[in-house]
């Protein structure tokens, strides 16, 4: 057993541009002209097959310049961003239910509501300040609810956890419902009013009765019942979701089957009642509002209606093409086949957080030219042909963000950046330049306030009302008023006019994870977050959290003992996709055939090797919470060396 | 702020301060009432986010009629009351509590403290030098906050902080009674064997720097740490999507601190250890 490096690799700023001169050369650095005038050759010499990976953790100005960048300079909608690989399910669901995909309620409410249900959320580790609003619900009276296949430290604070077998969602959801019609607690006024399709619905989970839901998801049918009649019966209650939910081969059809509890209920559309999914990135929200989506022009705006089509073609003085273009997943398809031949590709860190991520990059090496802005030379950046210095959007940029709630709030630049780094808009703007678009910015309020008079939902947000009332919630249609914190109170409108367009049941089947788990790979892999750590750890890993201690595989005290490992031990694992090694970690939160990993320190285990590039195919996120594989004790290699403390005890539970 | 409102307005309240006619909401306390007018009482335990613990009676003021000093912070305003903030009574009280602490613990890193002593003319090494009530190496037992009990004033700001009304952590708490009483670890051990989280929300709390970043905690030691030339610009944590406010306080073009608006809707002061320690890879050039 050998001593483990707890602090994993640091990233240093790129300081100045970079360009390799023949594929397969090494990088070596260049001044900004030559970069750029690379950068604009190679994207000019594939216009038709380009696309543009824009960032949800950059600004919604940045994002609003990028997609302006691909429609208007490269003539396609091949825009997006890595909320393909997180949240794109419940934007695809929350939009083809109430015509929006933003979440329907504010943090605020989660204080005063009566019932909190958490479905496939360890919020307590990946949404912390939100969960101090939880906590605030709970002690203010709210009951809570978890749903999540382990026995995570949001779940120690729920009156009951719901430990369900992963990939079973829909059977357990639809057995809730189907608990509520058949006590009589479904609020027919709310659905006669404000829903279609009712009737299949009910007809739909009628299967789903508690005895079969407990056999297919493992949690006891008391439980389910209990679920039922809390959720039926609160006053008001929020139902939080995260990627437990969306990371499925199917997870829109997930986001679908939670949001017909809240229409079966009319958890929606009110003050404390609503649904909520809780995003990953800083700026997921944002980045998708902006218009850096294959479908969506600026304000979340559909780009097949040939009104708000007209309406950004005399904006921007162009023509837009009347089609949805490639989604992230398409495009990473489109460079296996040849299709996409050039990639613009600001912050992101695709080979490291796809699915498959082997698979990944060797698509990337096919492009003819992969352009990389970003603040650091992360494993992406190692693979382009530019490589473009930028600023860090949150402390060194002027703009906005969009979190969760739909709160738009002012980033502001603190720190000047390093050595040549330049500010995300300058640097599209020149290319835009070079390429026969000469767009001048003054600053970044001049790109909001463009993005305003195209967008009705932000029209009201001035820098100035921002700054004021500590952001404000989208839609703010005015410039002299503030709407409800929460969405899609014309449901419960008397008018049927007013009503709108009614929300559809969503009628969906249960559909069993894709890499399912046999003789050879009988452990189910599940993946998520720590508290200390983000994504592939390019951030986190620059400071010193007491908290780290780099990656581990996960498993519950019986299958440890098991397979005869104990803490600290490495084993190897292996999935249908590939292998990887690293040290177990006991964790009685987890139950018997379930593993979990994170993605944190991929230079040390990459975990998206063993990943299931399984999509979905409505939005196209992969399946990162459900892979099978096989746990493989290592032959002793000699005498255990080096210190192991910290690794001999099992862990304290962190609350 | 968004506001929506849940009730009707709260009724105004008249009562008089300092001989001045004062309207305030129902449920405001004194030195809500006196914040509004522009007075400038003395707090040390009170907290804006916080319920208050009237621990440390800095401020407290004479009311007419009552037989003790009440605590601006926690009493609450009434109809008809007279209330005297300056009287000599109070004064000298917030006199006697500042040679108290100032005498027993190190207020050097406590904002103000030095020109309240000045103001109430207190004398801090009234009670000799035998007063100090703890005389301990700062406790630096991981790389992102050191807690320094000499500077503790017992205020129990980070407890509550930790504890029910934010963070639930429950990894700081109250260790013996009376004159032994301190904050303290489970079993006075480590922090980073403690359910400690490092949100930091602790620190935002503190009133006295006893709990503090190692970032500032080290310049103070290298005597490189500037307030003056400091700036604080309030922009959106880079991580999650929950959109939490932080403050960066820069000097010299280093981030060397974080902390969190109060008033803000989304985050009342807290933060988690990534919003509030995780701002190092900007300066990593
Ligand atoms: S940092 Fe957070 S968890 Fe740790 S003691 Fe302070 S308040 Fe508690
Ligand atoms: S401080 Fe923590 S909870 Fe708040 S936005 Fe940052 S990462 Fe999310
Ligand atoms: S500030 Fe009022 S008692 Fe401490």
């Amino acid at each position: 057993m050998k001593k483990r490096e707890r602090t994993p690799k640091t990233y240093a700023r790129i300081t100045h541009p970079l360009v390799r001169d023949k594929k397969g050369g090494p990088l070596r650095r260049a001044g900004w002209d030559e970069a750029l005038d690379r950068a604009a050759a190679g994207l000019d010499a594939a216009r038709g097959s380009f696309g543009m990976l824009s960032c949800a953790r950059a600004t919604n100005e940045m994002n609003y310049v990028a997609q302006k960048f691909t429609r208007v300079v490269m003539g396609t909608n091949n825009v997006d961003s890595c909320n393909r690989t997180c949240h794109a399910p419940s934007v695809a669901g929350l939009s083809a239910v109430f015509g929006s995909g933003g979440g329907t309620s504010s943090y605020g409410e989660v204080d005063h509501t009566d019932l909190i249900l958490m479905w496939g959320s360890n919020a307590r580790f990946a949404h912390p300040i939100f969960f101090q609003h939880v906590l605030r619900g709970i002690r203010n009276g709210a009951r809570m609810y978890a749903v999540d296949p382990r026995r995570t430290s949001t779940a120690e604070w729920a009156e009951s956890w719901l430990g369900l077998n992963v990939g079973t969602d829909i059977p357990l959801a639809h057995a809730v419902g189907r608990e509520i019609i058949h006590a009589g607690l479904h609020n027919t006024s709310f659905i006669e009013r404000a829903t279609t399709g009712f009737e299949d619905y009910a007809a739909e989970v009628e299967p789903w009765t508690l005895a079969v839901a407990e056999k297919v998801t493992g949690v006891p049918a008391e439980a389910i019942r209990d679920l039922a009649h809390a959720y039926a019966r609160a006053e008001r209650a929020q139902l939080c979701w995260t990627l437990g939910i969306t990371e499925h081969h199917n997870g829109t059809d997930n986001v679908r089957a939670l949001i017909n509890l809240s229409l079966l209920t009319g958890h929606v559309g009110r003050y404390g009642s609503g649904v909520q999914p809780l995003r990953g990135q800083n700026n997921v929200q944002g980045g998708g509002d902006m218009g850096a989506i294959p479908n969506r022009l600026p304000g979340f705006q559909d780009i097949l209606e040939p009104d708000v089509r007209s309406k950004f073609e005399s904006a921007w003085n162009t023509v837009i093409r009347p089609e949805y273009g490639m989604t992230l997943t398409q495009m990473f398809e489109a460079m296996e086949t040849g299709d996409l031949k050039a990639v613009y590709c600001i912050g992101e860190n695709p080979a490291q957080s796809e699915a498959d991520s082997e698979q990944a990059v060797e698509r990337m090496k096919k492009l003819d030219c992969l352009v990389v802005q970003d603040i650091f030379l992360t494993a992406t950046a190692e693979l382009a042909d530019v490589v473009l210095p930028a600023t860090a959007a949150w402390a060194e940029t002027d703009g906005t963000t969009t979190n969760s709630e739909r709160r738009v709030q002012r980033v502001r630049k603190a720190v000047e950046p390093p050595g040549e780094a330049r500010e995300d808009i300058d640097i599209i703007c020149d290319l835009a330049g070079r390429l026969g678009h000469p767009w001048k910015y003054a600053d970044a309020e001049s790109v909001w306030n463009e993005l305003r008079s195209v967008s009705p939902d932000h029209y009201g947000m001035t820098y100035e009302r921002l700054a004021e009332h500590q952001g404000i919630q989208w839609p703010c249609p005015d410039t002299d008023r503030i709407e409800p914190t929460y969405l899609h109170g014309r449901l419960w409108d008397e008018d049927p006019a007013r009503r709108g367009r009614l929300a559809p049941f969503g009628i969906v089947k249960h559909d069993p994870p894709v890499d399912l788990t046999d003789d050879q790979y009988p452990i189910r892999l599940t993946t998520g977050r720590r508290l200390d750590s983000y994504n592939t750890g390019v951030q986190t890993g620059s400071f010193a959290s007491p908290l780290r201690r780099g990656e581990y595989v996960e498993l519950c005290p019986e299958d440890a003992e098991r397979y005869g490992v104990s803490v600290g031990e490495e084993v190897r694992i292996s999935s249908r996709r590939g292998t990887v090694q690293a040290p177990v970690w006991v964790d009685p939160g987890l139950r018997p055939g379930l593993a979990f990993m994170t993605m944190h320190f991929p230079d040390e285990v990459d975990t998206n090797q063993l990943t299931i590039e399984a999509n979905c195919p409505i939005a196209g996120t992969a399946e990162f919470k459900a892979s099978a594989i096989r746990i493989e004790k290592l032959p002793v290699s000699g005498p255990v060396s080096g210190s192991v403390s910290g690794f001999v005890s099992a862990p304290a539970v962190r609350s | 702020m968004t506001v929506i409102p849940l009730r009707l307005p709260r009724r105004l309240l008249e009562f008089t301060l300092d001989g001045q006619e004062t309207r305030v909401p129902e449920g405001s306390t004194i030195l809500d009432a006196c914040r509004a007018a522009g007075k400038d009482i003395p707090t040390l335990c009170e907290g804006d986010t916080l319920t208050p613990k009237n621990a440390c009676r800095v401020c407290v003021v004479e009311v007419e009629g009552a037989r003790v000093l009440a605590p601006a912070c926690s009493r609450k305003a009434e109809a008809g009351m007279t209330v005297l903030t300056d009287s000599p009574r109070a004064r000298h009280s917030r006199k006697i509590v500042l040679e108290l602490l100032a005498s027993s613990t190190d207020l050097s890193t406590t904002p103000r403290a030095a020109e309240w002593i000045k103001e109430y003319k207190a004398k801090p090494d009234r009670f000799g030098p035998d007063a100090a009530r703890l005389d301990e190496e700062p406790k630096i037992d991981n790389d992102l906050y050191v807690r320094d009990y000499d500077k503790c004033i017992q205020c129990y700001k980070c407890v509550d902080a930790c504890g029910e009304q934010w963070q639930n952590s429950f990894a700081i708490s109250v260790a013996g009674r009376g004159f032994d009483a301190r904050i303290s670890t489970e079993h006075d051990g480590p922090l980073t064997d403690s359910a400690c989280v490092y949100c930091g929300n602790c620190i935002e709390v503190c009133p006295t720097g006893a709990l503090s970043f190692k970032s500032e905690f080290d310049m103070r030691e290298a005597g490189t740490w500037n307030e003056e030339i400091q700036t604080e610009t309030t922009t959106i944590c880079a991580y999650c999507g929950v959109g939490c406010n932080l403050t960066l306080h820069v000097q010299e073009n280093e981030i060397v601190k974080v902390t969190s608006p109060h008033d803000n809707p989304v985050t009342h002061g807290n933060l988690c250890i990534k919003g509030r320690f995780g701002f190092q890879h900007v300066q990593e050039r």
